[in-house]
């Protein structure tokens, strides 16, 4: 039943072979088809610009003010491509290989493999957008390594590459706007999917500035609405992303794949208190530069800049001789995790680790410096000055952010860094293609579960994100509109429309009409901390078997007492979060389950009865390489159905980063 | 650092929808903390606002971390408030002392309607994008991104433009509620690199023809976008665009 459709043939020449075999359609057809677009990050937007360059009919919607504004903008490190710039070993099949062993072998090869063959194509479609690369002296192209990989292959624009990527996507979806190619609707979030004959031809949305409900149709229906990290209620995330979109379409048919692999990043703010509204993170461009440690002795009261060098223990340099820094971010995650439930963590709550930047800004920028300008024997004072400033063109936007958090500077004391969720490995299930199991509905992104197994490396979302819209997306779709040329568009009179638009406005005035006690962000706050405590960096068979009966309850509680004030036809920022709040509770059941069904641990799901005696994840490859795709059938209940992972190339080995 | 609680009253404008005439409502708010972000004190007193059976205050934000141009409150007659290079997301609260007042207001500009309270309409800004913010280049196959060499100094000052997020705390704090910033910082970023040189003189006068059309007020060089500007966008690229803008102008037959 679950068909990959991966195309035959030896793992390099797949794509080749797919691109050159795949049914087209004709300039004049595509001018008759109409493709929806979901979301307008990465994914999305590069979707949407490329495929209204081809000539399909392309709606795309968002719902924030504007399609510039979606959180693939707040990527800070950077992209990885395997372009050998640097003539440090890289090739397509490194980068093929660090993603899938960074995954811990519970990706799909012929993706990851496809991935890595277009990540050169990236870059070259982003200059020539005019994205604003880091440049060294000669004009050329800069690089700089992230975790789990010992290559510099990651291109970067300061802390902001993100952003740099997403405006010149938004700018290429903005001139087919202009060209009247893709027609743009802000402020809109989608509510459903619409389901004609077994195909996905439409979508009901709401506007969010009056409330109102509409009906589009299109051939086919692409989501790109990101991943589900603000089940946690805290994480990096904007704090409108969410899982509607997704969820969505899950209830409608299409399998939701791996939904407790969930990234926890290593460097992130520290919580501070109740008040908390979101988790902001620190690059993991950081761990080029910052050394991680925490103090030797338990209950240590020097300030950091006043613990000699003998009482700090830089634990992952210790346990990870090989990787050191750039362990690949579970691994860090769990380090630090280990380090502070042991009771050496620092600042008021202990739930924080040191990250210091004073060794590499002295030693490795101070003396390159002082050396290029000819400075004989520099005192620590000058190496300092001369450091700092190099520090501060690679990651100025960081450090600037960290001091307006947290009110310390972090040139002259050590950031205090914790772990916290940051992205969604699981996501809807797809094929090669980049279809789900219901016919025309695609997922692009991290909205899909497809390219990162059990943990992501760093730099590898942007990638991930503009391949799938820039090269993938636009062959695929292709494929599967050529049998659709002579689908007239069908009207949004059509009964599908009117069910699916029936039951939508009814969900909205259940909701309103519960008149309640509680705001929606208390019942927020609360599925986060169960899903934080019990499904979050470590998981276990009694703590998931409790969150599941504490969700269902709180699910309960919240359809009998939210409070929702104002009116269904107006801007209703609450109404809009109540939608997505009741989609998360759901959500986190399934996650819980999924979590509880693996009873191995693998990537970033750490079950604590499958570890090894060092304490590092243990898979179990005989009995869980697959991957699971739930079926939704009513509520609290699914049906699982298993993809068999087969590895032809890289074989499964216990990872080791030591 | 020393954190502390405090208590502020709050001026918040109030409007119910683009139709209807708002005005300012004052609140008091108990025991905020100095850790908190300027947002999450406005959740604190949403939170409220919900248990009291009251309408929460609408106003516009996302990521939260400075860079997604959401965020949009003009606080005590500034836009952002009153930290240098900040967005208000990032504006915290110890910023304030026990016994503050503090002004909050949307965006006010003719090309910026309100929404609902602080939260206002700039969809003019995409279409001044729309009009010419962008290189003509189809996703295909471009050349090698090495095959251009691009001198560090103009790719740094590219960037330097293009960190631009389109808040509009530039056209909120200007007197004319002109656009400049915002349009001169996208035509800087692409003109000075080598691929967006071709279209560099029909991008100037296109974008600058629709921030018109938009009713965007002209520029009277005060700078007081520039003052406000989270990402230090510099006056130096109106400069840059006003040149563009008359070798084009004075060329072309399109007026």
């Amino acid at each position: 039943m679950l068909d990959s459709k991966i195309p035959s043939g030896p793992l390099e020449s797949k794509w080749t072979y797919y691109k050159g075999h795949c049914k087209l359609v004709n300039p004049a057809n595509k001018r008759k088809l109409e493709v929806i677009v979901v979301g307008t990050g990465l994914a999305g937007a590069s979707a949407a610009a490329s495929l209204g360059e081809l000539g399909y009919k392309v709606k795309a919607f968002c719902f924030q003010d504007s399609p510039r504004r979606a959180h693939s903008i707040a990527a800070q490190g950077g992209i990885n491509a395997a372009k050998n710039y640097q003539n440090d070993g890289d090739s397509t099949f490194r980068l093929f290989y660090d993603t899938i062993k960074g995954g811990d072998y519970r990706a799909r090869e012929a993706n990851v493999h496809r991935l890595a063959e277009v990540s050169a194509n990236i870059i070259d479609q982003c200059v020539a957008q005019g994205v604003p690369f880091a440049r060294e002296y000669g004009g050329m192209l800069n690089n700089r390594s992230f975790g789990g990989v010992q290559v510099k292959r990651t291109f970067y624009a300061a802390g902001q590459t993100g952003q740099q990527l997403l405006i010149g996507a938004y700018q290429a979806q903005e001139r087919q706007v202009a060209l009247g190619n893709v027609k743009q609707y802000s402020r809109h979030e989608m509510l459903d999917v619409v389901i004609i004959d077994g195909k996905a031809r439409g979508i009901i949305a709401r506007n969010l500035v009056t409330g109102e409900l509409e009906r589009h149709f299109g051939h086919a229906v692409l989501l790109c609405t990101g991943g589900y990290g603000n089940v946690f209620y805290l994480s990096t995330n904007a704090m409108g992303s969410n899982v509607t979109a997704a969820w969505k379409a899950h209830v409608k048919g299409a399998f939701f794949g791996n939904p407790c692999y969930t990234q926890i990043h290593p460097t992130c703010i520290p919580v501070s208190g109740d008040h908390q509204s979101k988790l902001t993170l620190m690059s993991e461009s950081l761990r080029n530069d910052g050394r991680i440690w925490v103090p030797k002795k338990k209950d240590e009261t020097r300030k950091a800049v006043d613990i000699p060098e003998e009482d700090r223990d830089y634990y992952l340099e210790r346990r990870y001789p090989a990787f050191g820094n750039l362990v690949p971010r579970d691994v860090a995650s769990r380090a630090a995790k280990e380090r502070c439930d042991a009771g050496f963590g620092v600042g008021t709550t202990k739930q924080a680790v040191y990250l210091d930047f004073r060794y590499n800004l002295i030693n490795k920028y101070g003396r390159t410096e002082a050396s290029k300008h000819g400075i004989e024997n520099p005192d620590e004072a000058t190496l300092e000055r001369l450091g700092k400033e190099v520090v501060k063109e690679e990651y100025g936007n960081l450090f600037d952010m960290y001091e307006k958090i947290t009110g310390e500077n972090p040139y002259e004391v050590p950031m205090r860094i914790y772990p916290a969720v940051h992205y969604t490995m699981g996501g809807l299930w797809v094929d090669y293609e980049l279809m789900t199991n219901v016919n025309g509905l695609y997922a692009l992104g991290e909205a899909n579960f497809s390219d990162h197994g059990a943990n992501r490396l760093g730099a590898s979302a942007l990638m991930q994100g503009l391949a799938d819209g820039y090269f993938v997306i636009p062959y695929t779709i292709g494929n599967y509109l050529a049998d659709e040329i002579a689908t007239k568009p069908i009207p949004t009179t059509h009964e599908a429309f009117e069910t699916a638009e029936k039951a939508v406005s009814d969900r909205i005035t259940r909701l309103m009409n519960i008149k309640g006690s509680k705001s929606v962000e208390s019942f927020h706050k609360r599925l986060g901390k169960i899903m934080w405590e019990k499904c979050g960096m470590a998981r276990n068979e009694k703590g998931l078997t409790e969150a599941i009966s504490e969700i269902q309850a709180l699910r309960k509680e919240f359809w009998n007492d939210v409070r929702i004030p104002g009116i269904i036809n107006e801007m209703n920022p609450e109404l809009d979060k109540a939608g997505r709040v009741a989609d998360f509770m759901e959500l986190g059941e399934l996650m819980c389950r999924d979590a509880l069904n693996r009873k191995e641990s693998c990537g970033g799901h750490f079950r604590e009865e499958s570890q090894t005696e060092e304490g590092e994840a243990k898979r179990d490859d005989a009995n869980f390489t697959f991957v699971s795709a739930w079926e939704y059938k009513s509520e609290s209940n699914w049906e699982m159905h298993k993809e068999e992972l087969i590895f032809e190339v890289a074989k499964p080995t216990q990872r080791s980063y030591k | 650092m020393e954190n502390y609680n405090m208590n502020l009253t709050l001026k918040v404008w109030r409007q119910k929808n683009s139709a209807e005439k708002g005005g300012f409502q004052t609140y008091q708010v108990k025991n905020v903390s100095s850790e908190m972000s300027f947002l999450e004190m406005i959740d604190v007193l949403n939170e409220d606002l919900i248990n009291e059976g009251k309408d929460p205050i609408a106003f516009d934000h996302d990521c939260r971390e400075g860079i997604c141009g959401m965020c949009s409150m003009y606080i005590n007659g500034r836009p952002h408030g009153p930290w240098q290079n900040n967005t208000v997301c990032q504006l915290h609260m110890r910023a304030y002392k026990d016994g503050d007042t503090i002004v909050v207001e949307p965006w006010r500009a003719n090309a910026f309607p309100v929404i609902k309270d602080l939260m206002v309409d700039r969809s003019a800004f995409d279409r001044i994008i729309q009009a010419g913010g962008y290189i003509s280049v189809n996703t295909g196959s471009p050349v090698d991104a090495n095959a251009i060499p691009i001198e560090k100094d103009k790719a740094d000052a590219a960037f330097a433009a293009a960190a631009c997020i389109g808040c509009g705390a530039c056209v909120a704090a200007c007197k004319n509620s002109s656009a400049m910033l915002f349009l001169s910082a996208k035509a800087s970023h692409l003109a000075l690199l080598p691929q967006g040189a071709p279209e560099r003189k029909s991008r100037a006068l296109a974008m600058v023809a629709q921030m018109d059309k938009e009713g965007f007020g002209s520029c009277t060089n005060t700078g007081a976008c520039e003052a406000v500007c989270p990402k230090g966008i510099s006056i130096e690229n109106i400069a840059r665009l006003n040149r563009e803008y008359m070798c084009a102008a004075a060329v072309s037959d399109k007026g």
